[in-house]
């Protein structure tokens, strides 16, 4: 397993670049004032997360439980109460810190409209490294590339207003892409998007995860995009309550609809079958292995 | 009675470079009181014909004929009365609310029917409780400290309160966790049964289509491919994928399924019926 070689290197030290965690948050606490009184809305409490390099790591819970405030404290849009988080070892509290920060852990967001400035895609895929007066010669190299990698090559001279939503987020990655982040963000990338276009982000953020090795956090809604994430972290009332491999999460399905979460329809569907005195495991989650349970059935 | 749609066209900036024909041609008639799912790909069209069914726009040839009256062949306040007869839910509608308190925001569409203030108070109140929310905490909030999902809400109940035999909500939850999702769908469920209002719901989550509508109305490039039941629409598995969507996930497992167990009713989308024909075939309650 290639997931044990890597966590030998593991120094407990955090001298290592290779071997300290990309997102590390401790004891993140966070509440925003609420005007017309004393009592601030408590947003995070205590939080506490890491996420290793190459990994995958999908983070679900309802409205309102803390999700989008970690992410803005990642990105040192907000800064914390108390507690600190880290991305490669800088703190996001840290105000010389912040551009590093924010080129380090690249953000995509929900809107693919407001996250496209030009009105050319290379020219908007290639904006971030202009702004840092990257020689034209290595933009122009940098765009074929990202582009090839969100497979986005042949609309390199389109306009952005004319492209689907999912190719909009595309092109917003691959502007992310451009400015060679460890890992990124994605809160909530699919929520506007129609089923192919979410199909499309989804095969993008998988593949920037499994072939190029880009750590990955990834906040949605929907239960089934992280079917193949290493793990799976889950919030409630701004904190963390629980975290594992998504066989693990998802197969507590009473937890997770006590906290208003959905699972994967097949997960449901097992656990309904279950709870009828099928012996079908409680931990299914993809179609072809709930076919595989029946037939053993038969 | 019904919407009738008839030879539908709609070109946006005719006549110069960027014109684009969003509809074209579209013949379809909307029987009054069905749950109806409207689905299709980003710019296939969906938001363009919902827009020409209550009036905001006109069509370039074509027209819509709403209980046999042509809205676009009417007088201004007859169209007006259209409108309040179609009630249209815009994609985050939270953006538009914009009174002190939430009675206030949605007694905003009521007031303009010329009702009587009493009749106006009932209505807010029905409102704001047919979607989930209470009357007696909420009327006096300011609409912009309530979470998104209650924001959302309450734009809702503003439309709702109009009382529109038709409703049309344009990606209601988009953005929404999944309670959220299931309260709001499930209070416009409930208004449906018990009003047998028409409800247009357009959604990019096969799984809710399959939950909540008895009809599918399938737009692609402009044009309406079909509408009929979810068993019948969902059986066109592949064309639907070639059109840039999907079938619940459910659908797909009854399909493998019946490659294996040709007895098997693969005409299913919600998880509850999957179980029920899974058992039937597979035998009974088990060893409970």
């Amino acid at each position: 397993m290639n997931e044990q070689t890597a966590f030998v290197t593991h120094g407990q030290n955090g001298q290592d670049a290779q071997s300290q965690p990309i997102i590390r948050v401790e004891n993140l606490s966070y509440a925003y004032p609420v005007e017309d009184s004393d009592q601030p809305k408590q947003a995070l409490s205590d939080v506490n997360l890491t996420v290793a390099r190459g990994e995958f790591v999908g983070i679900i819970g309802h409205n309102g439980s803390g999700k989008s405030t970690l992410s803005k404290i990642l990105n040192g849009i907000l800064s914390p109460d108390s507690g600190d988080a880290w991305i490669e070892g800088m703190n996001t509290k840290d105000p010389e810190k912040i551009w590093q920060i924010r080129k380090t852990a690249g953000m995509v967001f929900q809107n693919p409209d407001n996250q496209l400035v030009s009105s050319v895609v290379e020219t908007d895929v290639a904006f971030g490294m202009e702004n840092l007066g990257v020689p034209s010669e290595q933009i122009k190299e940098k765009v074929t590339e990202v582009l090839d990698i969100v497979g986005m090559s042949d609309y390199r001279k389109a306009r952005p207003h004319q492209l689907s939503g999912g190719q909009k987020q595309r092109i917003a990655i691959a502007g992310i892409l451009a400015m060679q982040p460890d890992c990124i963000i994605f809160d909530e990338p699919t929520a506007m998007l129609d089923p192919n276009g979410r199909a499309e982000v989804m095969k993008t953020i998988t593949n920037l995860n499994r072939e190029h090795g880009m750590t990955v956090l990834h906040i949605t809604h929907y239960m089934t995009e992280l079917v193949g994430a290493d793990r799976i972290v889950v919030m409630d009332g701004g904190r963390v309550v629980a975290t594992g491999t998504p066989r693990e999460i998802f197969s507590q399905v009473a937890m997770l609809r006590e906290i208003g979460l959905d699972v994967p329809q097949m997960t449901e569907l097992a656990y309904l079958l279950n709870q009828d005195g099928y012996d079908i495991p409680k931990d299914v989650l993809e179609i072809p292995e709930m076919v595989e349970a029946l037939c053993h059935l038969k | 009675m019904s919407l009738k749609i008839e030879h539908l066209d709609h070109v946006y900036a005719q006549n110069s470079p960027f014109e684009f024909k969003a509809l074209d041609d579209v013949n379809v008639e909307l029987e009054n009181g069905h749950f109806i799912a409207l689905i299709g790909h980003t710019g296939s069209g969906k938001s363009t014909l919902i827009q020409h069914l209550n009036g905001l726009i006109e069509p370039t040839s074509g027209t819509v004929y709403l209980n046999g009256v042509d809205i676009f062949n009417q007088s201004k306040e007859d169209l007006v009365k259209t409108r309040f007869s179609v009630g249209l839910v815009f994609q985050y509608p939270e953006h538009q609310l914009f009174e002190e308190t939430v009675a206030k925001d949605v007694a905003f569409g009521p007031k303009n029917l010329k009702l009587s203030e009493e009749e106006i108070q009932e209505r807010v109140k029905w409102a704001i409780e047919m979607v989930g929310l209470d009357y007696e905490k909420m009327k006096d909030v300011s609409p912009f400290e309530l979470s998104g999902g209650q924001m959302r809400r309450v734009a809702i109940a503003g439309v709702l309160a109009m009382k529109p035999e038709v409703l049309i909500l344009d990606e209601p939850t988009a953005g929404l966790d999944p309670h959220g999702r299931d309260t709001i769908l499930g209070q416009i469920e409930k208004l449906h049964k018990a009003t047998g209002n028409t409800v247009i719901l357009v959604s990019h989550s096969m799984e809710d289509v399959g939950r909540y509508a008895d009809r599918i109305l399938v737009m692609y490039k402009g044009k309406a491919v079909y509408y009929d039941t979810p068993t019948v629409v969902f059986r066109h598995v592949d064309e639907l994928e070639k059109m840039g969507l999907a079938v619940p996930e459910v659908k797909y497992l009854m399909r493998a399924l019946k490659k294996r167990y040709p007895e098997i009713d693969d005409d299913i989308f919600t998880v509850e019926a999957a179980k029920a024909e899974i058992e039937r075939v597979f035998g009974g309650e088990r060893d409970v």
